[in-house]
């Protein structure tokens, strides 16, 4: 093999000094179902115990690792078996539920992770007692919770959606908004709602560790909207040909970096690899921007006609490329959308370029969904709903996970900003359309499975 | 081998490739190859060395080079070569 010379080198570090080049986590799931015990108690003991034996040196693992290579690795965080399984013969009320979340959390704050997830269920086609206890219990385990991240995954391609988890999961989004009001409402921002929701997903707030996984494993989510913008500089008038090779290669080489971290940490800490999952994720850093890139493109605004077109192909050549950087790759992978992590779709909200109509079409050919948006504190919980059901249906015929994280703004009017802080940033509160959707959503029961055939 | 690459930027001066070899010399840290350029009116060196046999941890290597780039107004990076085979070797 050729010497690296130095041009590579300096290409390399001015991805991570210039552009903000990192791997955005390490994400270490942990199968929690060897914990389960009837009594509350003991069930919460072994969880702490567990969480803290695995995890015990993946925050030292990610530090040591971005000394010796030089490349930040942003988050350290953990995902658990949904607690919808592991609390089912345990937890008989509310309280029970939230005991679990507060000794996720306990655990979080003592192994120094940023976040851990798994606070779930999955009701895609019926709700158990469990589940419906859980899902109801969210609002309160957000609460009183730091870290704790919750999703639930109303609906998926084979067994449809089930609406009756989509009309709870309306009104619990606004019960987390308004119990959490004295703390900026930031319960809804650690809350994810889902179609096709995958079992590796290694990024917050929808990372759990599923059923169909190991005991402990690693994923890895690797980011870089930065570079890829600086890399579609040079690509000023050309055509999309070139466009594409550029963002392809660009994810290649990001992918790459992403892949050796993996597996140095599953080595490490001896734990096998799962997957990397190969997202564009931005954050609220100048310059670090999936909207910038679409303005590279040649886009005024995010938003702006041509904006579906341009996620489309960003995102399928981001993946492109990184499938073949990459041995596994799974997760989300692809470009995420959120508005308050990113300063250039904020400023398109801000100038009327970019709409939560806008926003849906491009969860069409995106990674995940609606992602991150404040909308008026006194939207109706049936309206939030609708929000869902269409997203979820979606992700449902597209056969594509797809995804909601909305923040109702308690007392928050159109135009407000709305500020969370950290990675989270700032939201400026949204236009819902107000329309009634009561006596649709009202209706209950699920909308079946799409057929998987006859597709023409 | 234990293969890492040394990066040193900043304005350049006399003696800059003199205190880096000086400690890595200490450290018994081999130099396989050394490369420099000029970009952006700033001086960038590379070296392409071998830890192997280097007599501290890689941690303590990396925050005493920085260090030394402190005190000769250069930025100076360790790190491990496979990120740079990763990203640009197939």
């Amino acid at each position: 093999m050729n010497n690296i010379n130095i041009n590579e080198v300096i290409e390399t570090n001015n991805m991570i000094e210039k552009e903000n080049l990192d791997v955005r986590t390490i994400t270490l799931g942990i199968s929690l179902l060897n914990c389960i015990n009837d009594d509350i108690n003991v069930l919460n003991e072994n969880i702490y115990k567990r969480i803290t034996t695995v995890a015990k040196d993946l925050v030292k693992t990610g530090q040591d690792i971005e000394k010796e290579y030089g490349i930040p690795i942003v988050n350290k965080r953990i995902s658990v078996t949904p607690i919808s399984i592991v609390g089912a013969t345990a937890c008989k009320t509310i309280e029970d539920f939230v005991s679990i979340a507060k000794t996720m959390d306990r655990a979080a704050k003592e192994l120094g992770v940023n976040f851990i997830g798994g606070y779930s269920a999955l009701v895609s086609k019926g709700m158990t007692a469990a589940e419906e206890l859980l899902i109801r219990s969210i609002p309160y385990a957000l609460k009183e919770t730091e870290y704790v991240c919750s999703s639930v995954n109303v609906g998926s391609t084979k067994t449809g959606i089930n609406m009756d988890a989509v009309r709870l999961m309306g009104s619990i989004i606004k019960e987390a908004a308004i119990v959490s009001k004295d703390c900026e409402c930031t319960g809804c921002a650690k809350l994810v709602v889902f179609c096709n929701a995958p079992d590796d997903n290694p990024f917050m707030a929808g990372a759990f560790h599923g059923v169909t996984e190991a005991d402990e494993i690693i994923n890895v989510g690797v980011s870089g909207p930065g570079v890829m913008r600086k890399a579609l500089e040079k690509e000023h008038g050309t055509d999309f040909g070139h466009l594409c090779d550029t963002v392809k290669k660009t994810a290649f080489k990001i992918t790459r970096v992403g892949q050796l971290v993996a597996l140095e940490a599953s080595k490490r800490l001896n734990v096998p690899f799962g997957i990397i999952d190969l997202s564009l994720a931005p954050t609220p850093a100048v310059g670090d921007s999936i909207a910038d890139i679409f303005e590279e493109m040649g886009l005024e605004r995010a938003g702006a006609p041509g904006t579906t077109a341009a996620l489309a192909l960003l995102n399928d050549q981001v993946k492109k490329g990184g499938i073949m950087a990459s041995s596994y790759v799974g997760g989300l992978s692809g470009a995420f959308i959120p508005v308050s992590e990113d300063q250039g779709m904020i400023n398109a909200v801000k100038e009327g370029a970019l709409t939560i109509e806008k926003l849906e079409a491009m969860t069409c050919v995106c990674s995940v969904g609606l992602d991150m948006i404040a909308i008026p504190g006194d939207t109706k919980d049936t309206t939030i709903a609708g929000i869902i059901a269409d997203e979820m249906a979606i992700g449902m015929i597209n056969q594509k996970t797809t995804a909601v994280r909305i923040m109702p703004v308690i007392d928050g009017k159109v135009g407000d900003e709305y500020h969370m802080g950290g990675l989270l940033g700032t939201a400026p509160v949204q236009k819902v359309n107000t329309f009634s959707c009561d006596d649709f959503i009202n209706r209950g029961g699920r909308i079946p499975a799409p057929v998987h055939s006859f597709k023409n | 081998m234990k293969r890492t690459v040394i990066t040193v930027v900043g304005k350049d001066s006399v003696g800059i490739i003199a205190k880096v070899c000086t400690y890595l010399a200490g450290k018994q840290i081999n130099i396989l190859n050394i490369s420099q350029t000029i970009v952006d009116g700033f001086f960038n060196m590379m070296m392409i060395t071998d830890m192997a046999e280097c007599n501290s941890d890689f941690g303590t290597v990396v925050d005493e080079m920085e260090k030394l780039g402190e005190e000769i107004n250069c930025i100076i990076k360790v790190q491990r070569e496979d990120i740079f085979d990763s990203m640009h070797r197939l």
